[in-house]
């Protein structure tokens, strides 16, 4: 059952990702950065973790669960350290990805010519 | 020449995109990159014995991982310019852009060309979430105490 759930949220939202894309003249960009706020949005109000328990891994692979971890972190350390937690603790659990997309990306530049 | 008319002939030539098919593919393959997500999760899970929370974390960095390495290989292009939001949308739109920006300046040197333009496209995604996430942080602090 959860995979049909991480298949229609996914689903849902590339789906309004597309629309988006299709019906106004913002590029790509733009809607990856919408994306990562609205999702930073939603999980400040605990609306998100109810969409990761709903979808699991669906509700963690579109980039809204990057805005997501964001404000997971940040109050995990404001929990423990207070208002100065904010600036500690935010990038504890997307570092995974920031770092890992680094690596990749500058060991593959390393190896692989740019095809066009 | 008038702008109306300048207006006209853009219009006419921009390429017609057919929305419906573009939203039912990308609605199909975000749903799939979605379930890909959920298998990868339980398989950690299930063979490393890890909890859930960590497995999430592998299934972030594989994701990433496979992101960048058909970018580098040349495919991933193509199979955004097809699925459109259904890549771009997921992680893989993140790795995607990161690597192709790291592709192209490679050539320009190592500080001036790949260390400074490596997040030109990525870098919005880390600066509006971090501020964002500050913003709604200060705002939940002050709402619900924390």
């Amino acid at each position: 059952m959860i995979y049909v759930n991480a298949f229609i949220f996914c689903g849902i939202v590339c789906l309004i990702g597309q629309l988006i894309l299709d019906n106004t003249k913002l590029t790509p960009g733009h809607i990856t950065t919408m994306f990562v706020i609205i999702g930073a949005f939603l999980d400040s109000f605990n609306i998100y973790d109810k969409f990761v328990l709903f979808a699991g891994g669906g509700a963690l692979v579109p980039i809204t669960s990057f805005g997501h971890l964001l404000i997971h972190g940040a109050m995990d350390t404001v929990n423990t350290f207070g208002v100065m937690g904010l600036f500690m603790g935010m990038f504890d659990l997307t570092s995974s990805g920031i770092v890992a997309a680094i690596i990749f990306s500058f060991f593959f530049s390393l190896f692989f010519q740019p095809r066009d | 020449m008038e702008i109306n008319k300048y207006n006209a002939i853009v219009k006419k030539h921009t390429p017609k995109e057919n929305i419906l098919l573009n939203c039912l593919i990308s609605f199909i393959v975000g749903g799939f990159m979605g379930v890909v997500g959920e298998i990868l999760i339980e398989l950690y899970a299930y063979y490393l014995h890890i909890p859930t929370k960590e497995a999430s974390t592998f299934m972030i960095i594989t994701l990433v991982f496979l992101g960048c390495f058909f970018t580098a290989l040349g495919f991933f292009d193509n199979w955004v310019r097809f699925a459109k939001c259904g890549l771009i949308v997921p992680i893989t739109g993140f790795a995607h852009a990161m690597m192709s920006a790291a592709l192209e300046y490679r050539r320009e040197g190592f500080v001036t060309g790949l260390g400074s333009n490596m997040f030109k496209l990525a870098g919005s995604v880390i600066l509006f979430g971090v501020v964002s996430a500050y913003v709604f942080g200060i705002l939940r602090i002050i709402l619900m105490g924390g």
